[in-house]
């Protein structure tokens, strides 16, 4: 039976972690479809097209699904979904809001964060802020699983006009009128995104205000990485909520994760310590971070980071 | 209007946890158990609402075994009306956990529901999600703030670009995040007065749902260990590791 990737897309692209969920379904089956549920989504649909190991795209055109309200996404999914075996998505803020609500009108358990596919019907994923791996079978004819898109190395892209999936239109099913949408106060930045980013530069309450976050956008800019932060960070309101990396926020595993004046509390690793090298710089020397940090620097971050950002910035 | 809250008794956020020897789950044995910290911001925001006119009463839920009560005095101890338990010592999983709250919400008929974005053991985030769809309702996931007013509920959202707004109609369903709140300490007088306070007794039976896991967890493992780092004393020292070690600048 096929496997029904369902996108996240901006309208003119599908998210990058598509591609993870498509890598991620592969090792569930074969016959993967994508889902592009929007209003004027030709762009995005032909761009998950191009996703190597894509067999079709659909595209539903519909205005209800302009800003993938829940209610009327599920719906759709829901309709399609006796199918497929299994329904895949991102575990971003997306696939977290419409999974579960797919999940529980078809009468089955959902799969949170799969970050390994056993076998198409068992995967393991991480409980306890990634302090214990719990490896889980479903028992459900319908398998609904969001995957953590940095545990799914993503498969070459087809590129323009490699061989792009077909593309069939399906029908829209209206709106619920239980939810609209008023706007978006999004963080607008020039950087990487945080959970692709080669490179991540993340800040937590030792820098002390949101003004000395800027010498961390310099060091950032400097080596092309994206920005993110502590939960004590983003509470205190030095930098916008969107930046936390961590059990609660954003999974991210660079090959390169610098964490500034950040104590390294297990709700923070979970978000991170899958890193491939991770650097801890904290005038602490107990501050657990160092416990997983590969390379550490006991010191005063305002004397450090400027240096480093000197360092980095002279090839 | 009432305000139904989910309430779940979880290992305290500051205990290591352990993973049992023999694979099985995580050990629970002598282990500080508390209120999972989003459920606090749910009694929270509800009890505010309660303060400010718009609800009238507010009804704690938890599931689990006789010692949810506790959590339950937790919340009736922050400001919650009474409560409701449904007692249990099977497993039970998102899906259960939204059948049963369904079960209650018919009984009750709250205007709102309001649960945390996310169980800090199972780290599921479903069951606000699920009890929506259960009863074909509008949810606000990951609410950063909400404005309760006649019929609707302005919600924004906590979601990976910032922030976002939307208007969901009532009766509804509203997940907590971080920045809702912040969380008030129940006061000596207020936890007495908690202890007079109802709890209403339920089971699966008598509500009559169907909590069969819908999972089987065929192990529970330790996570790999990172190969522990080494101390660096200089910046260039740093910088020559990262090059020419790490390969990663
Ligand atoms: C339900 C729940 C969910 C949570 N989710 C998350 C999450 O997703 N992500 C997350 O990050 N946290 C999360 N937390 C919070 C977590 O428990 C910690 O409180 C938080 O990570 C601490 O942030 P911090 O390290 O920036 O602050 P602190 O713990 O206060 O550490 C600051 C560090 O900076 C160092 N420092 C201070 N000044 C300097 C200086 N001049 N130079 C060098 N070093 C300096 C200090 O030595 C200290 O180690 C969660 C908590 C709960 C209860
Ligand atoms: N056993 C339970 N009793 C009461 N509320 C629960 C229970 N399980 C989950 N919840 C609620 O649902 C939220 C999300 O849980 P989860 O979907 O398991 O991550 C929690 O923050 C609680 O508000």
């Amino acid at each position: 039976m096929a496997i029904l990737v369902v996108a996240g897309h901006d309208g003119k692209t599908v998210r990058a972690n598509v591609a993870n969920a498509v890598a991620a379904a592969s090792q569930m089956g074969s016959d993967i479809h994508v889902l592009v549920a929007g209003s004027n989504a030709g762009e995005a649909a032909k761009s998950a097209a191009a996703i190597a190991g894509v067999a079709k795209v659909l595209q539903a055109e519909d205005a209800a699904y302009a800003n993938w309200l829940a209610e009327d996404i599920a719906p759709l999914v829901v309709k399609l979904a006796p199918n497929y075996s299994h329904i895949v998505l991102a575990a971003d803020s997306l696939g977290k809001n419409v999974a579960p609500r797919v999940a529980a009108l078809l009468d089955v358990a959902q799969v949170s964060e799969a970050i390994k596919v056993v076998s198409p019907d068992t995967f393991v994923r991480p409980i306890y802020a990634g302090n214990a791996m719990a490896t889980v079978q479903t028992t459900d004819k319908i398998k609904v699983v969001t995957i953590r898109p940095t545990n799914f190395k993503a498969g070459a892209g087809g590129g323009p006009g490699s061989n792009p999936a077909a593309i069939e239109q399906i029908g829209g099913e209206g709106s619920k009128g239980l939810s609209s949408y008023v706007g978006a106060e999004l963080s607008k930045s020039e950087r990487p995104e945080l959970t692709s980013a080669k490179i991540v530069i993340s800040g937590g309450r030792g820098l002390a205000s949101g003004e000395n976050f800027k010498m961390l956008e310099t060091l950032a800019d400097a080596m092309g990485a994206g920005l993110g932060a502590s939960r004590a960070a983003v509470d205190a309101g030095y930098v916008p909520n969107d930046y936390q990396v961590g059990q609660t926020g954003k999974v991210v595993a660079p090959d390169l994760y610098i964490a500034i004046g950040i104590s390294g509390a297990i709700q923070h690793l979970a978000g991170m310590k899958d890193s491939k090298t991770i650097v801890a710089i904290n005038k602490d020397e107990e501050a657990p971070i160092f416990q997983v940090a590969d390379y550490g620097i006991v010191g005063d971050l305002f004397q450090i980071v400027p240096e480093l950002t000197a360092a980095v910035s002279k090839k | 209007m009432k305000v139904l809250v989910g309430v779940k008794r979880v290992i305290d956020y500051n205990v290591k946890i352990r993973v049992k020897a023999d694979n099985t789950g995580v050990e629970t044995a002598n282990v500080k158990m508390s209120m999972n910290p989003f459920d606090e911001i749910a009694v929270e925001e509800a009890i505010r609402l309660r303060e400010k006119g718009v609800a009238t009463e507010v009804i704690a839920f938890s599931a689990g075994p006789q010692q949810c009560q506790e959590t339950i005095r937790t919340a009736l101890a922050m400001g919650a009306d009474r409560g409701v338990l449904v007692q249990s010592d099977a497993e039970l999983q998102p899906l259960a956990v939204a059948k049963l709250m369904k079960a209650v919400v018919d009984k009750e008929q709250p205007g709102l529901v309001i649960v945390g974005k996310q169980a800090i053991d199972d780290d599921s985030n479903q069951v606000g999600q699920m009890l929506a769809a259960l009863l074909g309702w509008s949810v606000g996931t990951f609410a950063n703030k909400l404005n309760v007013a006649e019929g609707w509920v302005e919600v924004k959202r906590e979601v990976d670009g910032g922030l976002e707004n939307i208007k969901i109609k009532l009766p509804a369903v509203i997940t907590t995040d971080l920045r809702l709140n912040e969380p008030r300490y129940a006061s000596l007088p207020n936890i007495m007065k908690a202890k007079k306070k109802p709890i209403d007794m339920q089971t699966s039976e008598s509500l009559g749902v169907d909590i069969a896991p819908r999972l089987k967890t065929l192990k529970v493992e330790e996570p790999p260990k990172r190969k522990s780092g080494i101390k660096v004393k200089t910046v260039a020292e740093l910088v020559d590791k990262l090059r020419n070690e790490a390969g990663v600048i």
